[in-house]
Formats: structure tokens, C-alpha cells, sequence
């Protein structure tokens, strides 16, 4: 009860007049700078740290907390408009919003990313209200075992989708690995596979600038080959009925994938090593496996889009957990957080839900202000967003290419990055054009530099041995769902034939 | 005419404003914070601790953006520093590793000297953390325990080489110990992985088990400073214990090599500036570091013995 009552406490304090003036612009500001690609929500953070010293701290971190928000939502919109990734969390949208931006679905797509954003934020506000101290005593348990058994988790869902052909499935997944493993290891400190002994490779490879390349140049090309220099034009459909129909469309199919991005998404981000990027590939990999027609994903399916919205929500919620209570960043924009709660006077801690109570829901309160006014702004600009793709292919092609090349420089300011982009780009149309699927690829680039350094860790403690994963309490049971996944492909190819011999 | 005119003014005025822009060198871009270390340890904690500063105090006229470079147990910010094209607007928080990564990576081209010296902000200590379920409460008992565990004490830190191993490689020497030393990528991983039982001990800076030390998840047994620690009474350091050892983390801020005597002068004077400031020298306080000012050239001079002293520790313990 006394929960809710700092809760209500919180949430008065967001509703007045300076601090919703400031939720607004935040929101606004916030979207903007998620849309662009290469900026996500940890330069709209950093760059707007500084204003936040003109208002006293309860509004700073509501102001920061609204620009969070705004850039969560905002990612989504460049991912389906143009198919660059606004930012990492949001490249698992691009999957399946690009394709139904292409079918003239673009509406549908924002809408249902915007309401999916809503639904995550919600539950992991929710969730974060109820059982804060609770999770932060359950992810201290997920040691290196436990954190490794659910990579492995996480690539099973990939292998055991069964729709695509698995041994291009198994060849992108290694291929991904390899690339995660560029740059120094993490155990040893010794720099690995440096291509061509170039500089830029010992910070490994950036995710951003792959997923860039890849969707957005890679995309591009696609595009040009496909419509042979046609001029082509997306029909998009703008009115305000139209929106309020495509909210209920949405949730009528994409109930699932929300439930399972809004959970899952806000237990990976709880975990210290995670983030909202792996939650929201995860909860695409979850939803299109657990679904019953998941050769539907990736063609456009609006389940495709909410759950990887709904997941990185979530699990930016989440991630403010490890934040608060172990002064562990979940990722690069709570860390910005952490700096201004230092300046502020605040240790993060397992005593700041006690000693600072008025600011640990204060800061829940204004998420709740915050998530509400993102969907309302979001949905408001989704007409303008549209207006992007009445532009003919001819014109947008150049553009893309433009913010691509700008939003990979924009990450690390690194002629580098471009160079390796345009790379990327040119080689995931090829292996695109040979039927290799680029999602798990991408996949293993992000979870290959969680699961290897947990792998060895875990194996260091065990001395080598690697029954350790099966016995512990948590990892064992985890472990073997993810085996069972692997090994089921090969069943499912097996059977038919038997039947097929029987006949 | 009229552009030969307005060239010929431009040039006087440059002529002009020349000197005066020697005198005041300001940034005029974003300046690029490098920080030696993953998210969440001591070293970033003070990155985002003094951008804040800086910004509250509007102190310089362009951001200072914090930038996370800690592969290769910093070897990745190094390296960074070498080859910027823009010495004047790139500076790097730093760790012990700054003088143990080159020692131990040679063929990194890494020659510290070249760096630029611009701050000593002070120097962060090191205690001995085991979790206060695991019963131990006094450095003897805990000796004890690693002994009786016979090869299977599961301790922890950051990268291999990094300031932790060496703490810990340390005391295996001196104790005659044998422990499993498991890297993780900085010091707030450390600090949770304790907390969470997942390793039995650690030697994290008091700013990293500050919040467990407070909530009592965690104890500290040993301190490797010179004196025993205001912030931690009764708790005996390594020298009491018998052994000469001291062991301390530098704070400081160097910038790339190459850097222009006038970027150099201006980032000393704003860093002199920041360790003066209230709020730098109660972030000392809070956080338990001792505060350690020197001028450039001396810290030339301390860079030579810490790197004498680590190349003879690292050959003592490998």
C-alpha cells in the first residue's frame, strides 16, 4: 500500500504544469531524435543532460525519463518507413515493418509498433511497481551459468524455427559469431581477428553500423534490383479513422507477440549483462516460433512488429533495475542516467529504494506520465511520417543512402564505420540474393559477445567442466529447453522420411 | 575587388585575432571523453561525475561526451589516443592500466610518454570483499577458507592484468594461496557478482561496493592503503598484516599524444578547476579516494616509477 501510495505521490508530481510541459517536449524531442538514425535515446540523453541543470533534479530526471521514452517509441519509425534501424533496439521492427511498409501497410505497422511500445511500457511499469526489489534479489542469481544458458536459449529459437532452411540458418548464426568475436577478448585481453592489422577492428564491430549496412544500404539495394529502376510508389493512407482502426487491428493480432515482448523484454533487460537490444530479437524469436504460421514473419506480419517493440520497451524499463539497485547500467543511456543521479547525490544501491524512496517512484511515477503521452504524440506525427513514403523510390533511394551513411558516422564519428557500412551493405544483398537468411546473423552479433565471455567464465569456475550448466537450479532446466529446441529440426527431418519409407 | 578586399580584411583580421587565440585556446567541437573502462566501474563513475560537473558549472564551451573504451583491459583506449587525428579535442580518464597494458602488450606500439599530462584528480584504494553470508570476519579466517578450499576459491575482478589480478596474484604469492581468478568487464560487475554469491571475493574500490557495503550484502577484511580507512574502522590494511605492500588506482586525465601546448594548458586549467570545485572534493569524500594533486611535470616523473614498479610487479607475479 505504501507502494502506491509514493506511486500516486510520483505521478502527481509528473502532472504539474512545468513538469508535463516538460514531459512533452521531452517525448517530442525524444521521438525525433530515435527516428534519425545512428542517434538514439543515449545522445538525446547526453545532449540534453545539460538542461536538465536548470530545473530542479525531480524535473530532470522526469525530462530525462520522457526523452527515453519519445526515442523507445521513435526508433520503430525509420525502421519501418525507410528499413534503417533507427537505432540497435529497433532492428529486430525492421524485419517485418519493412515489409509491410512495402505493401502499402505502412500505417499499420507504426500504429501497431506505437501500441506494442505502449503495451511493453505498461507491463514493465507494472511489473516494475509490484516486484522491484523481488527481481533485483533474482537477477543477482543469474551468475555466468545461468546468463549463457539463455544465449543459448535465444540461438535455439532461431535454429529450431524449422520454416527456413536450417543449414543457411546454422551458417549465418556461426558466420554472425565470427564477427562478434573482432576485437580484444574480454578474458585474456589479447586482440583478436583484426582484418588486415586496421585499427578500427580492435573496438570490435560496432552493432549499429552492421545493422545500418545491412538493412539500410542492403535494403536499399534490394529495393533498386527488384523494381529494375521502375518508378514505384508506396500507397499510404492518412486519416485520423484510419489510425483508430489499424489500434484495433493490432491488437487483435498482435496480441501475443506483446504479452510475450512485454514480459520476456522486461526479464532480459533486469538481467545486469542484457539490454534492450537482445530483448527485442528475443521476443521477435519467441513470438515468430511460438507462432502458428511463422512463415508469415518477416513477410509482414503486424506480430513481427509488436513484439520487438513491446520487448524493448519493456526491457528499457527494466534495465533501469540494475541501474538502481546494483549500479550496474543495463545500457548505454542508464549510464548517463547514473552520472546525473551521482551529481544529484544519489547512490545507486540496494539502499536507494529505502533511503530515497521519493525519487526511485518518483522517477516509476513520471514513466507512467511519460509512456501515456509517447503513444499520444507518436500516434499524432504518424500521418507525417507516412508523407515520407509517398515519395517515389527514385527519390527516397538517395536519402536513404544519405541518413545510412550519416547515421553510421554519426555512432563513433569514425571514417571507419562508413567503409565497413557500405561493406556490410553490399555483402548482405549478396548472401541475400543466395537465400541466406541476415536475422539470425544479426542476432548472433549481439548475443556472441554476452554468451562467450559467460561460456568461459562459467567453464573457469567449473575447472573445464562443463556439467556445471546442468547443475545448477536455474541453468539446467533452461539449458536443456535450448538443447531440445537445437535437436528438433533434425527429428522433423527424420520423421517425414520414416513415413514416407512406411508408405 | 570587392573580393580581394574582403580577403585582404580577412587575413588582417586573422593576423589580428592570432595571438589572442593562443593565448585562449578554446574547444571547438564536442570534446571526446575517452574512458579506459567498461560502464559502471570507478573510472566511469568519475567520467560522468565530472561531465556533470562540468555542465553544471557550464565550465567549457563545448560537451565533454563520455566514450566507453575498455577492450583489450584498455589496450582499445590507447590505441584510440595513438591514431586521433584531433589530439586537442581527445582525452582519457585512466586506470593502473595505463601503464600495465603497454607492459604487458609491447607489440600495441604504446609508448606513454608521448601522452599528454593534464590531471592527478587522486588515487582510489583498494579492500579485500567477501559477502557477509560466507561467515568470514577477519583477513586469518579468510586465509583459512582459501586454504581449505584447496584450489577451489573462486575470486574475481576485471581483465586479466588489470589492477584486481594483480592485487590477487599478489596475495596468492605472498600467502602461498591458490585461487580461480574469473574476469569480468568492470568493476560494478564485479561488485554484483559478489553480492549475488557467484564468486566468493574481490578487491573492488570502496566507490564500487559502496552501495553493498551500505545495504550489508558485503564486508570488507583488508585495505591496501598506506593507513587504515576513515570509512572502514577497525579494518587492518596489508602492511599491519606483515607485508610491504601498498596498492593504490590513479584518477587522472591525460590527453592524446600530440596535443598542442595551448589545448594542453586549457584542459590543465579546467581540470584545476574541477579538482578545486566543492563537488569534486566531496566526491573524494564520499568515496573514500585520497586526494592526490600534481603538476604535469610531476606526473611525467610518477609515471616512470609506476611503470617501474608495475613491470617489476607483473615480472614478480607471472
Amino acid at each position: 500500500m505504501e507502494i502506491l501510495s509514493l506511486l500516486g505521490d510520483g505521478m502527481l508530481v509528473a502532472i504539474q504544469p512545468l513538469n508535463l510541459m516538460l514531459i512533452l517536449v521531452g517525448v517530442t524531442l525524444g521521438l525525433f531524435i530515435g527516428a534519425m538514425p545512428g542517434l538514439g535515446s543515449v545522445n538525446g540523453v547526453a545532449i540534453l543532460l545539460p538542461v536538465t541543470f536548470l530545473v530542479p533534479p525531480g524535473s530532470a530526471i522526469i525530462f530525462l525519463a520522457a526523452i527515453y521514452y519519445g526515442a523507445m517509441y521513435g526508433g520503430a519509425i525509420s525502421s519501418i518507413t525507410l528499413g534503417i534501424p533507427g537505432a540497435s533496439t529497433a532492428v529486430a521492427t525492421t524485419f517485418d515493418g519493412r515489409p509491410l511498409a512495402m505493401m502499402g501497410k505502412a500505417r499499420l505497422a507504426l500504429v501497431a509498433a506505437a501500441v506494442g511500445s505502449f503495451v511493453g511500457g505498461t507491463v514493465s511499469n507494472i511489473l516494475f511497481t509490484g516486484f522491484a526489489p523481488l527481481l533485483a534479489t533474482v537477477a543477482l542469481s543469474f551468475g555466468p551459468p545461468e546468463i549463457f544458458a539463455l544465449m543459448l536459449l535465444a540461438f535455439a529459437t532461431f535454429v529450431g524455427l524449422g520454416g527456413d532452411d536450417i543449414a543457411k540458418t546454422v551458417f549465418s548464426i556461426c558466420f554472425g559469431l565470427v564477427l562478434a568475436t573482432v576485437g580484444f577478448d574480454q578474458i585474456s585481453g589479447a586482440p583478436r581477428l583484426v582484418l588486415f592489422d586496421l585499427n578500427g577492428f580492435l573496438g570490435g564491430i560496432s552493432f549499429l553500423v552492421l545493422a545500418i549496412g545491412v538493412y539500410g544500404i542492403g535494403e536499399m539495394l534490394w529495393t533498386i534490383e527488384s523494381t529494375r529502376g521502375e518508378i514505384t510508389k508506396t500507397d499510404a493512407d492518412i486519416s485520423a479513422r484510419g489510425i483508430l482502426e489499424d489500434v484495433g487491428e493490432s491488437a487483435r493480432k498482435g496480441w501475443k507477440g506483446m504479452s510475450i515482448g512485454s514480459f520476456l523484454g522486461f526479464f532480459v533487460g533486469v538481467l545486469p549483462a542484457a539490454g534492450a537490444t537482445p530483448a527485442s530479437l528475443m521476443s521477435y524469436a519467441i513470438t515468430k516460433m511460438s507462432s502458428r504460421r511463422p512463415e508469415e514473419f518477416g513477410k509482414g506480419h503486424v506480430g513481427g512488429v509488436a513484439a520487438p517493440e513491446a520487448g524493448n520497451n519493456s526491457a528499457s524499463t527494466g534495465s533501469m533495475l540494475p541501474m538502481l539497485t546494483l549500479g550496474i547500467p543495463g545500457s548505454p543511456t542508464t549510464a548517463i542516467l547514473l552520472g546525473g543521479m551521482v551529481i544529484w547525490g544519489l547512490t545507486p544501491g540496494p539502499r536507494l529504494f529505502v533511503d530515497q524512496a521519493d525519487f526511485v517512484w518518483g522517477l516509476i511515477g513520471s514513466f507512467y506520465v511519460s509512456n501515456a503521452f509517447a503513444l499520444l504524440v507518436n500516434l499524432s506525427f504518424i500521418p507525417l511520417f507516412i508523407w515520407v513514403l509517398r515519395m517515389p523510390f527514385t527519390t527516397l533511394a538517395p536519402l536513404i543512402f544519405v541518413l545510412s551513411v550519416v547515421g553510421g558516422y554519426a555512432a563513433m564519428q569514425d571514417m571507419f564505420d562508413i567503409w565497413l557500412l557500405l561493406v556490410f551493405g553490399f555483402g548482405a544483398f549478396f548472401l541475400r540474393k543466395f537465400d541466406y537468411p541476415l536475422a539470425p546473423a544479426v542476432l548472433a552479433i549481439v548475443l556472441g559477445p554476452i554468451a562467450e565471455p559467460t561460456l568461459r567464465q562459467s567453464l573457469l569456475l567449473s575447472s573445464g567442466d562443463p556439467m556445471i550448466f546442468f547443475s545448477r537450479p536455474i541453468s539446467a532446466p533452461i539449458m536443456v529447453v535450448a538443447i531440445i529446441l537445437i535437436v528438433m529440426p533434425a527429428f522433423k527431418y527424420l520423421r517425414p522420411r520414416r513415413k514416407r519409407a512406411a508408405r | 575587388m570587392n573580393i580581394l578586399k574582403s580577403m585582404a580584411l580577412g587575413i588582417a583580421a586573422l593576423t589580428i585575432s592570432a595571438p589572442a587565440a593562443m593565448a585562449e585556446w578554446q574547444p571547438r567541437k564536442p570534446i571526446d571523453f575517452v574512458i579506459m573502462a567498461g560502464p559502471g566501474g570507478g573510472a566511469d563513475r568519475i567520467a560522468r561525475f565530472i561531465q556533470s560537473v562540468a555542465e553544471k558549472k557550464k565550465l567549457t564551451r563545448r560537451p565533454l561526451i563520455p566514450n566507453n573504451k575498455g577492450g583489450g583491459s584498455g589496450a582499445e583506449s590507447l590505441i584510440w589516443l595513438n591514431s586521433t587525428n584531433d589530439p586537442d579535442h581527445t582525452i582519457l580518464v585512466t586506470l593502473n592500466s595505463f601503464f600495465t597494458t603497454p607492459i604487458r602488450q609491447p607489440d600495441l606500439g604504446i609508448d606513454i610518454q608521448t601522452f599528454t599530462p593534464i590531471a592527478m584528480m587522486g588515487v582510489d584504494p583498494f579492500a579485500l570483499w567477501v559477502h557477509s553470508d560466507s561467515g568470514i570476519e577477519t583477513f586469518e579466517q579468510w586465509l583459512e577458507a582459501v586454504r581449505a578450499a584447496d584450489g577451489e576459491y573462486v575470486t574475481g575482478g576485471t581483465g586479466t592484468g588489470q589492477e584486481d589480478s594483480i592485487v590477487f596474484a599478489y596475495l596468492d604469492n605472498a600467502f602461498e594461496l591458490k585461487t580461480k581468478y574469473i574476469p569480468f568487464d568492470g568493476g560494478g560487475a564485479v561488485a554484483a557478482a559478489l553480492a549475488g554469491q557467484q564468486i566468493m571475493a574481490t578487491v573492488n574500490n570502496p566507490s564500487e561496493a559502496r552501495g553493498f557495503y551500505d545495504s550489508g550484502d558485503l564486508r570488507p577484511l583488508l585495505v591496501f592503503s598506506d593507513e587504515q580507512m576513515d570509512v572502514y574502522p577497525g579494518i587492518p590494511t596489508l602492511k599491519e598484516k606483515g607485508k610491504d605492500f601498498s596498492y593504490y588506482n590513479q584518477r587522472a586525465i591525460v590527453g592524446a599524444p600530440g596535443m598542442s601546448d595551448e589545448a594542453a594548458a586549457y584542459y590543465q586549467k579546467l581540470f584545476e578547476e574541477i579538482y578545486n570545485s566543492e563537488e569534486w572534493q566531496g566526491y573524494l569524500e564520499t568515496e573514500a579516494m585520497s586526494p592526490l594533486w600534481m603538476e604535469p611535470d610531476e606526473q611525467r616523473a610518477y609515471w616512470e616509477v609506476q611503470v617501474q614498479t608495475h613491470s617489476d610487479l607483473l615480472a614478480r607475479i607471472n
